[in-house]
């Protein structure tokens, strides 16, 4: 981490518990990270880690427990939030227009799709897409659910740069995913470890 | 992202507009509903007769009921693709309030079918054999009762979305809640009947107060 760039984002979770329907899915889950850092929410399909970053974006409530969180959140899941019938670069425009000049677009390989309609992207693509629409967003704190589900060898390699390129500029990092990651001073919370 | 509230929910509102107007792939855009509206003025004649003073008399209220169910059709996409293709979480991510959102697409949604639908009673009027003052009527009808149909719609469709058959099911709950309009609307052609006017009005901004927040807490209630 550098220090000049220390924008003093934050993220903090305090004994946090999911329900959905009738059943306690985990529980007693803290953490908190400062600028620069990464966790890896790990654990088996099913187990709550998609569950657990809604609640970190305050979408969805904890049962028990809180949030804290400084500095502006983005979020990448299974769904793109980009217009379908759209090509590629008026569907990013218009998140552009609502996000404000984002910094510099980590480079996701988009040059030559963007003028495609993003219905015809491939599923890889289309997480690209994703990626890069959250990349451009300005958020401090990136929440990734799944970043790596759809992409091949290099691509997954090519996000997992642009996570520590975020991390080296002071940003933050929350990752669920059931793969193996390869990034460095990576923390792990594992959802098993929580089971009610 | 504070102080861009009003230019990202304008860049929202613009991106409702263009989609409701133009429509996309599995959505049709403004045309369809208007298409409806004008056939039903179109078949009316040909399945009671040619008879110009039943059609004067009842071709008003024929008016009313082709608006409701037009106003009924582009339910099924008024919010249900936005929330599958997950737009709604990004906006809540950005704090924008669903009250905001859900207001911005009544609108645009009014702009959309409620303006067409104006645009073409006159040629409606024509096939019906409504005169000059009941076409004036019909038009201040439908200006101030479309406000209130439009709520009632965004309303219904941020209620249904993601149900399975949400779109059969919304048409169903839309009819009983637009019939106060319903009636305003049609009795103001009665003879005598212009306070009518008044009383669809009231309905109409009562429908448009409530509307946002309602429709705004089933969005926030469906990610539950």
């Amino acid at each position: 981490m550098q220090p000049g760039l220390n924008n003093g984002a934050r993220l903090a979770a305090y004994d946090i518990a999911c329900r959905r329907g009738d059943r306690i899915l985990f529980k007693g889950v803290s953490f908190e990270l400062a600028p620069g850092d990464a966790l890896h929410l790990a654990g088996p399909n099913g187990i709550g880690k998609s569950s657990l970053i809604r609640i970190l974006c305050g979408l969805l409530r904890p049962y028990h427990g809180h949030v804290e969180s400084t500095g502006q959140i983005a979020l990448s899941d299974e769904r793109p939030a980009l217009d379908m019938h759209l090509p590629l670069q008026d569907a990013l425009d218009f998140w552009q227009r609502i996000d404000g000049a984002g910094e510099g677009r980590a480079d996701f390989g988009l040059e030559n799709l963007l003028d495609v309609p993003v219905r015809y992207l491939s599923t890889g693509q289309r997480k690209r897409a994703g990626l890069a629409r959250m990349a451009a967003s300005g958020g401090r704190i990136w929440l990734l659910d799944e970043p790596l589900n759809g992409l091949d060898t290099h691509w997954g390699a090519a996000a997992q740069a642009a996570v520590e390129a975020h991390r080296a500029m002071g940003g933050i990092a929350v990752i669920a995913s059931h793969q193996p990651l390869g990034l460095s001073r990576l923390r792990t919370l594992s959802l098993l470890d929580h089971l009610p | 992202m504070k102080g861009r509230f009003l230019p990202a929910l304008l860049a929202v509102f613009r991106r409702d507009l263009t989609l409701l107007l133009k429509g996309s792939v599995g959505r049709g855009g403004a045309l369809l509903p208007l298409l409806f509206f004008m056939a039903v003025a179109m078949l009316y004649p040909f399945a009671v007769g040619p008879d110009a003073r039943l059609l004067a008399r009842t071709g008003a209220g024929v008016i009313w009921v082709a608006a409701l169910l037009a106003a009924i059709l582009p339910l099924d996409r008024l919010v249900e693709p936005d929330l599958e293709a997950g737009f709604f979480d990004q906006w809540a991510l950005r704090g924008l309030s669903e009250e905001a959102l859900m207001l911005a697409r009544i609108v645009a949604h009014w702009i959309s079918f409620g303006i067409p639908l104006m645009l073409a009673a006159p040629i409606s009027a024509g096939l019906l054999s409504l005169d000059g003052a009941q076409l004036r009527l019909v038009e201040i009808g439908l200006l101030l009762g479309t406000p209130g149909l439009a709520a009632i719609g965004v309303t219904i469709a941020a209620l249904t979305a993601g149900l399975r058959a949400g779109s059969a099911l919304g048409g169903l709950l839309a009819i009983p809640l637009a019939v106060p309009l319903l009636i305003f609307g049609a009795g103001s052609l009665q003879p005598g009947g212009e306070g009518g006017l008044f009383l669809l009005a009231a309905s109409s901004v009562a429908a448009l107060a409530i509307a946002p927040f309602a429709a705004g807490g089933a969005i926030r209630a469906g990610r539950e």
